[in-house]
């Protein structure tokens, strides 16, 4: 399952550098993606300390989370604003880009007795679909590895408050954890080389 | 792909070329295509790196005086103490990882019609493409604020030596002082700058100088995000900070920088601390190299910020005219990446694709407290245009929550924004 997955992804990779120049009209997909680099670093590999890592994010996240924030469902400081300056077709072209990135885990802050942990928890609730440390681009989940760790926290504290939907299966085993848990469990993920 | 494949038999057969020059005539004339970038700030950096980035078979020449570049972006917190001037300092390393052949002297003429650019150190350069990002000059709209005055009323709208001057003023000053910034008219760099300098100034007033003022002198009667300015100004600075318009009485005219003195018409403020901020127009060498207009800014096609004046030559940055974006950090990063990409195209002899274009700016108002503005553009009709819908500013009734996390996105994009552009 994993091995196709990531099979899946560098052919959708190498399909978007082959395509690069001008087959789409409008503006390429690099020309679309750098203009997010400003704030999630160069082809997504971002310096931190919270704007999130978008290199090697799957498409269907990218595009679930841009429509998301584009129609004011998710959480934003600022990329809701954003978000709204781009058509479905131009979104999922950028989401093509980023996808093509080779995964970035950053070297990310934390607390490391913690992280060791929170190792525990990921195999207890998470680990079935944030597989490998959270460093597969799962369908519909994020690449948790080696991200942003107040990225981690927004996301939760969004999650715990009901302001961000759950998958039904994630709120389950979220549901189950203790505040201390979740904490452990994020510096993991951050933790993620 | 046949881009991918010529460059890397240019990478194979590079020893070969060395060796026999007259081989391969027309394969070394297409490596050797050569672009000249006047200026190493924000914009020139970005569309050197990104010229090598998409085509490492393009001979990129980065001319800037300095060996190292203070940013102006975050330097308001320098003022505050919040932050040191190493941690707003960068250098050439990363560029020079990329292979561009960094030259650290003067641009002193650009022959657009030799197609050459000469510096200050006698050297003469070549281009097929030149890329000018020589940022602002100062113009002048105040009397008596010349060279002199500037090392005792210091602007601090170039980050550097006139920074660290502001800094010293503001710790050397008595408690109950008063700081008075004169903030510039329409169009300059950094529309929100000021303001968030004034917010930043207070916040280390009232830790420090409880008993000192800040009056903004302003030559304008509007401002950017004025809004949310006025509602930090009341939710942070209240007591501290005073916004004058021009109308009101706002409009520095003249300085006397023997007695720190400004003056409005014929009112006298002086002052423990002048910070003026003169009126602004393109880099001198714009100026010089003939790619300014009446107003002393550049005109650019928004396409490929080529100058509409003068052929081979884009301008990018604070010095181009690329209405609607301002003259910020973000928009001179976006358009260098445009700018780098047209100038690829029009060297491989493509048409320049659409241009896409961010512009973001963060302000850090008060302790945990940031506010921002952002906007996307794309090209219609052949003009930049701001994308409908899009972008806008920070809500007034955002959550102290969101706001807290707007100071982290600032820092983030502080981070990437230097990473981006010289790493
Ligand atoms: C206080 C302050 C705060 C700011 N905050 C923000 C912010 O939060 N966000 C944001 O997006 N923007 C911000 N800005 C704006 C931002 O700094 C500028 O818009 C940006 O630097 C413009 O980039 P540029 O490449 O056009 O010019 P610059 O960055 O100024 O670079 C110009 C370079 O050209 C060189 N040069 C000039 N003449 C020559 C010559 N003849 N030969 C060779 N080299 C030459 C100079 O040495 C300089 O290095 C701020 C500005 C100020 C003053």
């Amino acid at each position: 399952m994993g091995c196709n997955k990531k099979a899946l992804v560098a052919l959708i990779g190498s399909v978007f550098m082959a395509g690069t120049t001008q087959v789409l009209a409008g503006s390429s997909a690099s020309m679309m993606a750098n203009t997010c680099a400003g704030c999630h670093g160069t082809n997504g590999q971002s310096a931190g300390p919270a704007s999130p890592n978008l290199a090697g994010m799957s498409e269907s996240y990218f595009n679930d989370s841009m429509k998301a924030f584009k129609e004011g469902t998710r959480p934003a400081t600022i990329m809701d604003r954003i978000a709204k300056g781009y058509s479905d077709e131009q979104i999922e072209t950028m989401a093509g880009f980023f996808a093509g990135q080779p995964v970035y885990k950053a070297m990310v802050p934390h607390d490391a007795a913690k992280a060791k942990a929170g190792a525990e928890t990921y195999d207890k609730s998470c680990a079935k679909c944030h597989d490998e440390g959270g460093s597969l681009p799962g369908d519909d989940a994020g690449i948790l590895a080696g991200q942003w760790l107040p990225w981690l926290q927004y996301s939760m504290a969004d999650f715990k408050a009901g302001n961000r939907e759950m998958p039904k299966k994630m709120a389950k085993q979220v549901e189950k954890l203790s505040d201390a848990e979740i904490d452990a469990v994020l510096n993991y993920f951050a933790s993620q080389k | 792909m046949a881009n991918f494949t010529r460059r890397k038999f240019l990478q194979v057969t590079g020893g070969a070329v060395a060796v026999s020059s007259l081989g391969f005539p027309a394969i070394v004339g297409a490596a050797s295509k050569k672009v000249v970038v006047v200026g190493g700030g924000v914009g020139g950096a970005t569309a050197a790196k990104y010229i090598r980035m998409a085509d490492s078979s393009i001979d990129v020449t980065l001319i800037e005086p300095n060996t190292e570049y203070y940013t102006c972006f975050m330097s308001n917190e320098v003022l505050s103490g919040h932050r040191t001037m190493d941690s707003i300092k960068v250098t050439y390393d990363g560029l020079k990882g990329h292979g561009v052949n960094v030259v650290h002297d003067t641009v002193t003429d650009i022959d657009a019609a030799g197609k050459k650019v000469m510096t200050a150190g006698g050297k003469t350069f070549a281009y097929d493409r030149c890329i000018v990002a020589p940022g602002i000059s100062f113009a002048s709209n105040i009397e008596g604020y010349d060279e002199a005055a500037m090392k005792t009323m210091p602007h601090a709208w170039k980050a550097g030596e006139q920074t660290v001057i502001l800094r010293k003023q503001l710790e050397a000053m008595d408690d109950g002082g008063v700081v008075a910034i004169a903030a510039p008219p329409n169009p300059f760099r950094c529309p929100p700058g000021p303001y968030e300098r004034a917010c930043q100034i207070a916040m280390y007033l009232r830790a420090k100088k409880p008993k000192s003022k800040l009056i903004i002198l302003d030559a304008k009667d509007k401002f950017s995000k004025q809004g949310l300015f006025m509602q930090a100004f009341e939710r942070h600075h209240a007591g501290i900070v005073e916004w004058v318009s021009a109308e009101k009485g706002g409009k520095v005219t003249r300085v006397d920088a023997a007695t720190n003195t400004l003056y409005v018409g014929d009112t006298a403020h002086k002052v423990a601390v002048a910070n003026v901020i003169p009126a602004q127009t393109a880099g001198a060498i714009a100026i010089k190299a003939g790619l300014t207009d009446d107003k002393g800014w550049c005109p650019i096609d928004g396409r490929s910020f080529e100058s509409t004046i003068h052929k081979n030559v884009h301008v990018i940055g604070d010095a181009s005219v690329a209405t609607p974006l301002p003259k910020s950090g973000y928009a001179a990063n976006s358009e260098g990446k445009v700018a780098a990409a047209a100038v690829v195209d029009l060297l491989n002899g493509r048409e320049p694709g659409d241009p896409a274009l961010v512009n973001t700016c963060y302000s850090v108002v008060g302790p945990d407290d940031a506010i921002s503005v952002a906007k996307v553009y794309d090209l219609k009709d052949g003009k930049l245009n701001g994308v409908e819908g899009s972008g806008g500013l920070t809500s007034k009734d955002s959550s102290p929550e969101m706001r807290a996390r707007e100071v982290d996105y600032a820092y983030s994009w502080f981070a990437n924004i230097k990473k981006d552009s010289w790493g």
